[in-house]
C-alpha cells in the first residue's frame, strides 16, 4: 500500500483544549501551541486488532456481566458505522466503549453516587468493524448522572466511545449521546465543542428500522475518523 | 458559489473522563469481565532487544499528579520496525511484538510505569532518521482532545541532535521535554507536564 499522509486534523471544530466552563480543563490544558509536523510511519501506523483479542460476549453489554439475569433498565441496540473523512469504511477497527447503568451509576471504585451498582450490569464492551466498518452493542440505555463542576451539573445519558482506527494519528475518543435528551444543551463538557451542527453530530438518533420488535430500540450513531490523502509522502523528490 | 466538496468531517473529541479504566483497563476499575484485557505486554516475552521499563507522572498546571491518566505507547521494535501492513519492513518484526500498550497512574500517587523493550531508530521522511522514540498518547478527565506526544531517550545524542521531529522546535530549552532521564540501567523517568514551567511539548500530528 502506498504511504500517504492523513488530513490535518481540523482543530477549530474541535473542541479546545482550555475551556473554563468545564473546569477540570483549566490546570489540564497545554498553553503552549501544538507543534505541527508532518506525519512520518510512526503517525501512519497504529496497532492492529483481531477477533482472538475479543470474548463472544464483549459487544453484549446485556450478558456480558450478567449474573443473576439480565440488568435492569431500557433494552437497546446502538449501531452505525466508522468512516474516514474520504467516506470510505473503517473495517476491522477496534471500538470501546463505557458507559453508567440505567440509574446513573459506574461500576467503578471512584463513584460514590447514591444509584444503585447493577448486579448484572458491567458497563463496557468492545466490538470490531466488520469488511464496511459497520458495529453493533447491545446495552441497557444509561442514566444522566450529577457531577462535580457546578453544583448542580448533570451529564447527559452518554456512552464513553474509543476507536482506533488505522493510524495512531486517528485515534479518537468521544461520547454518544442520545436524541431528545434535554440536558445535552446544558452540559459543560458537551459545550466545549466550538459549533452547534458539530454537537449534533453526537447525538444518536432513535433508529426505529433497526429496533428489534418486542426486544430493543435502537440508536444509530456513525463515527468519522480522519481521512487521507491520495499522494505519494515523498512527493518532492529530487529538489523539487 | 462552487460545488461542494464532498468529504465527511471527523467526529468531535470528548474528554475519557474519569471513569476511562471501566472501558479500556477495567481491571483497574475494581472488576473483571473480559478474558483478555488489551494493552498489557508490549513488546511480548521473545522479542530481541534492550529490556526497558519507563515510569514517571504526569502533572497538572498546579504541579499535582493527575491521578486518572490513561496512557497509550506505540512504538517500533528493537530494528525499528512497526507491526503494521504499512512499514515496509513489517513482515521482519520481532516475533511476538506488539508495539502497542496502555496503562493507567496509581489513583493514590498518580505513578505509572511500563516495561517494553526499547525501539531502534526508524526512517524518517525524504531519508531522513528519527532517533529512536516512543510515540505517546494521553487522556483524562479535563483533557478535550487526547494529547500526542513522544519519548525519546537521552543516551541516543548524535541522533537526538539530527532528530527531524526535536529540530521543529524553536525554543530549543524545551527539548528536553520529550527527553527520559536515566535513572539506572535499563530504567528511565519521564515526567509530562501538562501545563505551566517546563510544559512538555505536544504535537499536532
Ligand atoms: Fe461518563
Amino acid at each position: 500500500m502506498t504511504p500517504a499522509e492523513y488530513f490535518q486534523r481540523d482543530r477549530e471544530m474541535q473542541p479546545p483544549a482550555y475551556h473554563p466552563g468545564y473546569k477540570t480543563s483549566v490546570p489540564r490544558s497545554p498553553r503552549q501551541a501544538l507543534l505541527s509536523l508532518e506525519q512520518s510511519i510512526s503517525e501512519i501506523t497504529g496497532p492492529t486488532f483481531g477477533h482472538g483479542d475479543l470474548g463472544p460476549l464483549d459487544h453484549d453489554l446485556i450478558k456480558n456481566y450478567a449474573k443473576t439475569g439480565d440488568p435492569v433498565g431500557e433494552r437497546i441496540i446502538v449501531h452505525g458505522r466508522v468512516l474516514d473523512e474520504n467516506d470510505r469504511p473503517v473495517p476491522e477497527t477496534l471500538v470501546e466503549v463505557w458507559q453508567a447503568n440505567a440509574g446513573g451509576r459506574y461500576r467503578h471504585k471512584k463513584d460514590t453516587y447514591l444509584a444503585p451498582i447493577d448486579p448484572n450490569f458491567g458497563g463496557c464492551g468492545r466490538t470490531i468493524t466488520d469488511e464496511n466498518g459497520y458495529y453493533y452493542f447491545r446495552t441497557i440505555k444509561p442514566g444522566a448522572y450529577p457531577w462535580r463542576n457546578y453544583v448542580n451539573s448533570w451529564r447527559p445519558a452518554h456512552i464513553h466511545v474509543s476507536v482506533f482506527g488505522r493510524a495512531f494519528c486517528q485515534r479518537l475518543i468521544t461520547q454518544l449521546y442520545f436524541e431528545g435528551d434535554p440536558l445535552i444543551a446544558k452540559c459543560p463538557i458537551v459545550n466545549t465543542i466550538p459549533g452547534l451542527a458539530d454537537i449534533g453530530r453526537l447525538v444518536a438518533p432513535l433508529d426505529i428500522n433497526a429496533a428489534i420488535p418486542f426486544d430493543s430500540l435502537a440508536y444509530k450513531f456513525d463515527i468519522v475518523l480522519r481521512g487521507r490523502r491520495s499522494t505519494l509522502f515523498e512527493n518532492r523528490l529530487e529538489g523539487n | 458559489m462552487a460545488q461542494p466538496l464532498d468529504y465527511l468531517q471527523e467526529t468531535p473529541s470528548q474528554t475519557a473522563g474519569p471513569y476511562v479504566h471501566i472501558g479500556l483497563a477495567p481491571g483497574a476499575a475494581g472488576f473483571s469481565i473480559f478474558e483478555r484485557e488489551l494493552g498489557w505486554d508490549i513488546a511480548g516475552p521473545d522479542a530481541p532487544g534492550e529490556r526497558i521499563r519507563i515510569e514517571g507522572l504526569v502533572l497538572d498546571g498546579t504541579g499535582a499528579p493527575v491521578k486518572d491518566v490513561l496512557l497509550e505507547v506505540w512504538q517500533a521494535d528493537a530494528a525499528g520496525i512497526y507491526p503494521h501492513p504499512e512499514d515496509p519492513r513489517h513482515a521482519q518484526v520481532a516475533q511476538g511484538f506488539r508495539g502497542w500498550g496502555r496503562v493507567i497512574t496509581d489513583f493514590d500517587s498518580g505513578a505509572w510505569g511500563f516495561d517494553t523493550v526499547k525501539p531502534g531508530p526508524v526512517p524518517g521522511r525524504m531519508g531522513r532518521v528519527q532517533a529512536p522514540h516512543l510515540n505517546l498518547w494521553i487522556v483524562a478527565r479535563g483533557i478535550n482532545v487526547g494529547l500526542s506526544t513522544r519519548m525519546y531517550f537521552p543516551e541516543d545524542e548524535a541522533l537526538l541532535a539530527a532528530d527531524p521531529v526535536l529540530s521543529l522546535i524553536e525554543q530549543r530549552h524545551r527539548v528536553p521535554t520529550l527527553v527520559a532521564r536515566k535513572k539506572a540501567a535499563g530504567t528511565y523517568r519521564f515526567d509530562i507536564r501538562l501545563q505551566g514551567d517546563g510544559e512538555t511539548v505536544f504535537l499536532d500530528v
